[in-house]
């Protein structure tokens, strides 16, 4: 016999001590520690920081851990988090030209000054499994050499003073913030990019590989892709001057795209632009052709149509928290809308049988 | 974890959120866009209803919240405690002894007052939303009060279906002026929504708020011909008896049993408690 169910509050209870169990696995073997995911799963914590809008590797590390590894959910951890934070102010804009590159390459010139740094890369492994590594992780120390004197300007900067590659046009404007104000559109180009960055990687992946398929291709070069730390600054009212609060590892990817040019304009290539925390390139190059994509209208190109090209459509599904608490919902009780759905197709039903009847009958006296 | 300030939402927060809300009442069925927070449960969840309830309490409230009618439901149970934790605010089962009452898909049965504020969680604010998928079309039409598609979509069904096919999230017309979704609460509980309580709506992942001020207009679209109907299963309550209120179908046995009970499990208890009773009532008991 049904009783109403009483006990969501125990089941609930229950259920988190369940999950808590699961998450250590077997306490035989030893437990994780921050460290070891801050240390040897470094490109989950970047991934966690990226998304989750928030540069902190041990709480990423934190939220990795309490995440079972779930990225999407540790960068949900992190977020909610983040909310709580009192926000103190905002940075000075951080000089990615003066950036302390570990990886620098440029797909468009063989070499240029800074020169090309490979830095420590997947690109030319063998993707064979290291059995070596399931039994003893350590390495032999990586040869070390001086880093490089000279400064390590950007690439574009070399087109630019050629003006064969279109100018960022100045501005002191304050950009706009998407986590404080609700995004609406159509948005302009820093808040593009603010979605972009903390986007999920592998939707602005699909979105960027959309348009080398042709789905409003673009013509992507890289033009460079460099990874190291800036400094941060912020300007502090008490001092009068700005002062470096710390450093933050970003991947900074600037594309050079084709663009044909028009009556007024002759033909000059354009720009697409990526940045995201921590070591993170492919999510910074994806970030750089879909931005580029998101462009056609200001650079007087058609809209084809293509996914890539929407903006309302791009930055509306690009946030997985948003889309995975959507989508999970539909796991919750349903049942009150459920059971109306219920009565009204049970009604139509009876009616439409109701009319065959009534049209069989009719038939058969004719 | 550390503490949080009353209600989780930081000051600053929750004055944008209230600046919303008025604005809401004061142009009921807009919907005003707003800041929302991430919050420590998944958008979908309720975040907006959480939110808006945050924004809204004060220490001396009491909160009920139910989830398809009922107090027990697990997200029901689980925003409450949130609440309790975050605010310390007392809480209740009894729709009477609320001061705030935070629902997902459902409106009590037992009439509310005008000390009273009922505040819906909302997954899509749009009600034009599954007519035209973008906001910028969809904004526009509303200024306009450009209305034409919602209603070429209600004659559609009826000449595909010969009823309106909407049994849930019936969309309404507030004070003569906006299409509004009234969340997705049956089709039943439309005609409610004429009440003496102020209703709130929050959709967090949407980023909208909107209000429908006491003794506002609320008005179920539909035809001269075609009338709106609320409906609902043709049974009484199998265990108080009523036959005026919302039921779930519960199956009892693969032989295809069933039985009828009330979604609001507070009116089913309250009714019981003061004698009635429905076919399987004794035996519940």
């Amino acid at each position: 016999m049904y009783v109403a169910v009483k006990g969501g509050e125990c089941a609930i209870e229950n259920a988190h001590a369940w999950l808590a169990e699961e998450r250590r696995g077997d306490t035989n073997v030893a437990e994780l520690s921050l460290a070891q995911i801050r240390e040897q799963l470094s490109l989950a914590v970047n991934r966690v920081m990226a998304e989750g809008s928030l540069y902190d590797r041990d709480l990423a590390a934190l939220a990795i851990k309490q995440a079972r590894g779930d990225l999407i959910e540790a960068v949900f951890l992190i977020r909610a988090y983040r909310s709580t934070l009192p926000r103190f102010g905002y940075s000075r804009p951080v000089e990615t030209g003066e950036m302390a590159c570990d990886r620098r390459i440029s797909a468009t010139f063989k070499d240029a000054p800074g020169g090309q740094v490979l830095g420590p890369t997947f690109d030319y492994t063998h993707r064979l499994l290291d059995f070596k590594l399931a039994a003893d992780g350590e390495v032999p120390e990586a040869p070390v050499s001086a880093p490089r004197e000279e400064a390590t300007p950007h690439i574009t900067e070399f087109l630019q003073s050629e003006d064969i590659i279109e100018r960022e046009p100045a501005s002191d404007a304050v950009p706009g913030d998407l986590t404080r104000e609700p995004m609406s559109f159509p948005a302009d180009r820093a808040v593009r990019l603010q979605s972009l960055t903390r986007g999920d990687e592998g939707f602005i992946l699909g979105m960027a590989y959309s348009t080398q398929r042709g789905y409003a291709r673009n013509h992507a070069f890289v033009g460079e892709l460099r990874i190291g730390k800036v400094p941060v600054e912020m300007d502090i009212p008490e001092l009068g001057f700005a002062i470096e609060i710390g450093e933050v590892e970003l991947t900074e990817c600037e594309t050079v795209n084709q663009f044909k040019g028009s009556k007024t304009v002759p033909p000059q290539f354009t720009r697409g632009y990526g940045l995201v925390f921590g070591q993170s390139e492919r999510k910074s190059i994806a970030m750089a052709l879909v931005d580029r994509a998101l462009r056609w209208e200001e650079l007087g190109e058609d809209n084809v149509g293509a996914a890539a090209q929407d903006e309302e459509f791009v930055l509306s599904h690009a946030d997985n928290i948003q889309a995975t608490g959507f989508l999970e919902h539909i796991k919750l009780p349903h049942y009150v809308d459920f059971q109306s759905e219920l009565e009204l197709v049970r009604k139509l039903r009876r009616e439409a049988a109701q009319l065959a009847e009534t049209l069989a009958a009719k038939e058969a006296a004719e | 974890m550390s503490d949080y300030n009353f209600a989780y939402l930081d000051e600053q927060t929750k004055r944008m959120i209230r600046r919303a809300i008025l604005k809401g009442l004061a142009v009921p069925g807009y919907q005003v866009p707003f800041a929302s927070r991430e919050m420590p449960m998944p958008y979908g969840w309720g975040t907006g209803g959480v939110q808006v309830s945050a924004a809204a309490l004060t220490p001396d409230d009491t909160l009920k919240v139910i989830d398809q009618g009922a107090d027990d439901t697990t997200n029901a149970v689980s925003i409450r405690k949130f609440f309790e934790k975050t605010a310390g605010v007392a809480t209740t089962e009894e729709t009477a002894k609320a001061s705030i009452i935070q629902t997902r898909h459902r409106i009590p049965e037992a009439e509310l007052t005008e000390d009273q504020i009922l505040v819906y969680q909302v997954p899509i604010p749009e009600p034009l939303r599954f007519l035209e998928p973008r906001e910028t079309e969809t904004r526009k039409m509303h200024s306009l009060q450009e209305y034409g598609l919602m209603h070429v979509k209600l004659y559609e069904d009826i000449s595909q279906h010969g009823a309106i096919a909407t049994a849930y999230a019936y969309p309404v017309k507030v004070e003569g002026r906006y299409v509004m979704d009234p969340s997705p609460i049956p089709k039943f509980d439309n005609p409610k929504m004429e009440m003496a309580a102020i209703q709130l709506f929050g959709a967090g992942r949407e980023q909208r708020i909107y209000a429908v001020p006491p003794h506002t207009q609320v008005v179920s679209l539909d035809f001269e011909d075609y009338p709106f109907e609320a409906s609902k299963a043709d049974h009484p309550c199998d265990l108080c008896g009523a036959e005026d209120s919302y039921l779930d179908e519960v199956i009892l046995d693969d032989a295809g049993n069933r039985m009828f009970v009330c979604s609001d499990t507070d009116y089913c208890r309250s009714r019981r408690d003061a004698g009635h009773t429905g076919r399987l009532g004794e035996e519940a008991a």
